[in-house]
């Protein structure tokens, strides 16, 4: 089920600024990746690159080649909203719609489309997601309240289920845990554990202990001034980057010399 | 009075201050005096509160200033004349209510909700009398005000849709916002005089329902949109972004998660822009005329709205003899309309807002 | 402007990324249905403007060559039956104004700045309240009961203040005098004018009235050195949309006054000069279809005025906006 990602030569533009320029990596399916970099090197606005995201914002393009599973997402004739579909997507705050109860909200994919479910299939579909994202035990029982009624982080998961209802290859995150404490902090890394046996998993955090927590590589952004694009300084597997890395930029972010 | 907790000028730790309690002296011994001298000179009653006032205006800062020093008294001069704004604005509004329900209450009864303007047989005591129905008004007004909202409503909402989703500071954007600021001031009556301009092309004398409602429509669309593009302007981008990112299209987007997550604010706007535009006479005037008989068909004919029936029943009322009263009793209808139309819009608001209880 | 838009991208090919059917009917033509049906929204209100301007000029152009008999007894041809128009329009909205403003300011102020905490909410709602009365019920209300229960005031002050040009000649018995007209307007002027002063009187930054008060100004003080400077513009603009609305008003002036095509100041007479809005509604009843064409062309005459006068509004706001912004 999970899909790799193959990016070669992306640049990304908000108009005329170059944001971030020239990443090539290769995202392995059924991983953990991680990026992680000071702020403003752009690391979530690669990330948004890959589901297309990033060009809902006025003015933003794309140039450069993301591949999965043998498509180029940027290529011509693709649809976009497909693209999210494949390639889901949880922000740094957890966002459920506030118009819906719990259970319209792990629907939301299908109901948004107008998608006809059966009352059976749409039950299970809600079990199976809650249960992925860890929350069914401590909402089964309310499932018809309000999505906003729940705490930071058990929103945060349902916006996971909400995410992985859908039965996208490939999971977003975008520091998931930024606005959480550290109790749910750590059930949402939990579930990434669980979760990347069937997705593919790129997360961005500014957290770098959680980065070694939870990820199996790490890609490493920064600027090389204020002002110029954001690039990949260093991509390799997580236990490398965090004992030896190639690069001494790396070393002196990852053991706090700047950023 | 509550001016003394002001940061009053003029604070050395002991400087003289006027006592706590000094404003109320002031306003209690101005009413007494008010009231005397009234009575004195046999005044009438409206002058006593008036030289009340005046007294106040003038004793207060004067006080200060021997007591407290100039700048305290220009504070207390300006307090004063700021409650005096107050208390004379305050005067009109409760005098109009209490003028239309002292006057129309009378004339509220089942003959005027039931009846028409034709000339009425009754049956029993074998008397015809000259109309004194409302009930073709509230007809016409319903039918008018109905289409009005049929019309303004898609496109005033489509418009903030626009204007919010899609513009991104083009120069229609820029342009439709700036028209639809004029658009707020456009004359009531001149919205009358352009459906009249463009429905009489072919025939000057036509008449019908559906003009006033287009004029009512040239006078509600910038209210909708500038309530709805406030609305939706205040929903959040990462609900917008959090349904992108689930693989819906925009436009679903936009209908099912901007507009459901700010309906409740819309149709309170909606129903503010009715409420505004249900009192409207002018344009109705002009555009619709009026008459006596009951008109359900807006495509066709004359409509009697009730406005025009407060209107007619007034410049009639010194030859009809009860079209004062019906004129009275009109207004109280229309006011309580406008009335229960806020109240509504604020419950439906309520009702519809997103719910963040747990 | 954007180069890149989702929404607008071709559907081409089904997705092979994609492999669910469902989602594919959803993209493309839902998304071009209706960002056009948002664009031509936007683009009607343009064409509606226009065409207000474009049909009251049609309709309106016979109007400006009739008879000399149609525009008597009080003018011989449009334009000075327009101009003597206008000037009664004028004349009652800058008289409203002058009533208007004082009062409107002390509201926004007492309700930015004076009044405790639990009074200002509930004092700004009924000033919205006043708002909400149609303006027929005011016209009702001033011509049955303002004008009489004003008489002793405007005969009061045709005797003692009578040497002044506004209030001289011989007053009126029944009171249905331009005087009382501007009053009813100045309070139905009140509450937008109070609502835009008010706005930008709350939007003074707090840092700015701290630092006043904490050089040790007294309320007005403050309120005179770092309020009204900040909002003057606003205010400007608040009362010029007040005037906007005052020119446009219709029922409160045609069911005061009795009014006609004249030119004269003084206020408290029964020569009551007509304004534009208020002929229209007296002599639109009459039904001649020449008297109707000159009416739709002082009604454009209306519309440019008081479109003027709103536009100007509107951009000295925009303009206090940027400079803020």
């Amino acid at each position: 089920m999970a899909k790799s990602i193959d990016v070669s030569d992306v640049n990304i533009y908000y108009g005329d600024f170059l944001a971030v320029q020239g990443v090539n990596m290769s995202i392995r399916a059924g991983a953990v990746t991680a990026f992680i970099g000071p702020s403003g090197c752009g690391k979530s606005t690669f990330l948004r690159s890959l589901n297309r995201m990033h060009e809902v914002i006025p003015g933003a393009r794309v140039e450069g080649k993301i591949v999965v599973d043998g498509q180029d997402l940027y290529g011509p004739g693709i649809d976009p909203v497909a693209v999210r579909r494949t390639v889901g997507m949880v922000f740094q705050r957890p966002n459920p719609f506030p118009t819906m109860s719990i259970y319209d909200n792990v629907l939301a994919g299908s109901r948004l489309n107008a998608k006809k479910i059966k009352k059976a299939d749409a039950d299970e579909i809600v079990e199976r997601s809650l249960r992925g994202a860890n929350l069914w035990q401590e909402v089964k029982d309310r499932l018809g309240k309000p999505g906003m009624g729940l705490s930071g982080g058990q929103q945060q998961r349902l916006c996971i289920a909400r995410a992985i209802a859908v039965q996208p290859e490939i999971l977003l995150m975008d520091e998931p845990c930024s606005a959480l404490d550290p109790i749910s902090t750590s059930a949402v890394e939990d579930l990434i554990h669980q979760l990347k046996d069937d997705y593919t998993i790129v997360i961005v955090t500014h957290n770098m202990q959680q980065a070694a927590r939870v990820s199996d590589d790490t890609g490493f952004f920064n600027l090389k001034a204020t002002g110029e694009p954001g690039h990949l300084v260093e991509f390799n597997p997580t236990k490398k980057m965090f004992a030896n890395p190639d690069d001494p930029a790396t070393e002196a972010y990852i053991s706090g010399r700047f950023g | 009075m509550s001016v003394t907790t002001a940061p009053t000028g003029g604070i050395s730790l002991q400087g003289n201050r006027l006592p706590r309690f000094a404003p109320y002296v002031v306003v209690v011994g101005a009413v007494a005096l008010g009231a005397l001298v009234t009575m004195l000179l046999g005044l009438s009653w409206v002058a006593a509160p008036v030289l009340a006032v005046i007294v106040v205006d003038i004793a207060l800062p004067l006080w200060s200033r021997l007591v407290e020093g100039r700048r305290a008294a220009a504070n207390r001069g300006v307090t004063c004349l700021v409650w005096t704004a107050l208390g004379c604005t305050l005067v009109p509004l409760v005098w109009v209510l209490a003028e239309v329900v002292i006057k129309g209450a009378p004339g509220i009864n089942a003959h005027l909700l039931t009846h028409d303007g034709t000339p009425y047989f009754d049956p029993k005591t074998l008397v015809t009398t000259a109309g004194g129905g409302a009930f073709h008004a509230l007809v016409g007004t319903l039918m008018v005000t109905l289409c009005a909202v049929i019309i303004s409503v898609p496109v005033g909402l489509m418009t903030a849709v626009y204007l919010v989703e899609y513009a991104r500071g083009s120069w229609l954007a820029r342009g439709v916002t700036l028209m639809v600021d004029v658009m707020t001031g456009i004359p009531s009556i001149v919205a009358g005089l352009f459906a009249v301009a463009l429905f009489t092309l072919a025939d000057p004398s036509l008449r019908m329902g559906i003009m006033g409602s287009v004029a009512l429509s040239l006078l509600m669309i910038p209210t909708v949109v500038r309530s709805a593009e406030e609305m939706m302007r205040l929903v959040p981008n990462d609900l917008r972004e959090a349904a992108y990112a689930l693989g819906v299209p925009k436009w679903r987007t936009v209908l099912k998660v901007v507009l459901r997550t700010s309906l409740g604010g819309i149709i309170t706007g909606v129903m503010l822009a009715v409420s505004r535009v249900i009192g409207e006479t002018a344009p109705l005037l002009v555009a619709i005329g009026s008459i006596d008989e009951t008109n359900w068909n807006p495509f066709s004919g004359r409509m009697e709205t009730l406005p025009v029936f407060i209107m007619d029943n007034y410049t009639q009322g010194a030859t009809t003899p009860d079209g004062y009263k019906w004129a009275w009793s009109g207004a109280l209808l229309l006011i309580a309309i406008v009335m229960v139309l806020n109240l509504i819009a604020r419950i439906i608001g309520k009702i519809f807002a997103p719910k963040t209880g747990r | 402007m954007s180069t890149i838009e989702p929404q607008t991208v071709p559907e081409g090919p089904p997705t092979p990324s994609d492999e669910t059917p469902e989602s594919q009917p959803v993209t493309g033509w839902g998304d071009r249905i209706f960002s056009s049906a948002a664009f031509g929204a936007g683009l009607l209100i343009l064409l509606v403007l226009a065409a207000v301007f474009v049909f009251l000029a049609v309709q309106g152009a016979p109007g400006t060559h009739q008879a000399a008999s149609v525009y008597g007894p009080y003018a011989t041809n449009f334009w000075s039956y327009a101009g003597k128009l206008l000037f009664g329009t004028a004349l009652a909205a800058v008289l409203a104004m002058l009533i208007a403003v004082p009062f409107a300011l002390g509201l926004a102020l007492f309700i930015s700045h004076y009044a405790p905490r639990r009074l200002a909410v509930p004092v700004a709602y009924v000033i919205d309240l006043l708002a909400a009365v149609p303006s027929v019920v005011f016209g009702l209300w001033g011509g049955r009961a303002l004008t009489h229960a004003s008489l002793p005031v405007q005969h009061w002050l045709n005797q003692h203040l009578g040497w002044f040009p506004l209030f001289g000649g011989t007053p009126s018995s029944t009171g249905h005098t331009v005087f009382i007209a501007a009053v009813v307007l100045s309070i139905m002027v009140i509450p937008i004018t109070t609502a835009i002063a008010r706005e930008v009187f709350q939007q003074t930054p707090k840092l700015l009235e701290e630092a006043a008060l904490g050089l040790g100004a007294t309320r007005w003080e403050m309120i005179k050195y770092a309020v009204l400077p900040h909002s003057r513009s606003g205010v400007v603009a608040g009362a010029m949309l007040g005037l906007g609305r005052a020119l446009g008003e219709t029922m409160a002036v045609a069911m005061v006054l009795n009014g006609n095509p004249l030119v004269s100041i003084r206020i408290l007479t029964t020569d009551s000069p007509a304004t534009i809005a208020s002929n229209i509604a007296n002599e639109y009843k009459n039904e001649d279809p020449h008297m109707q064409s000159v009416l739709i062309a002082t009604g454009l005459v209306l519309f440019v005025f008081t479109f003027l006068v709103n536009f100007a509004a509107r951009t000295i706001v925009t303009r206090a906006e940027r400079r803020l912004a």
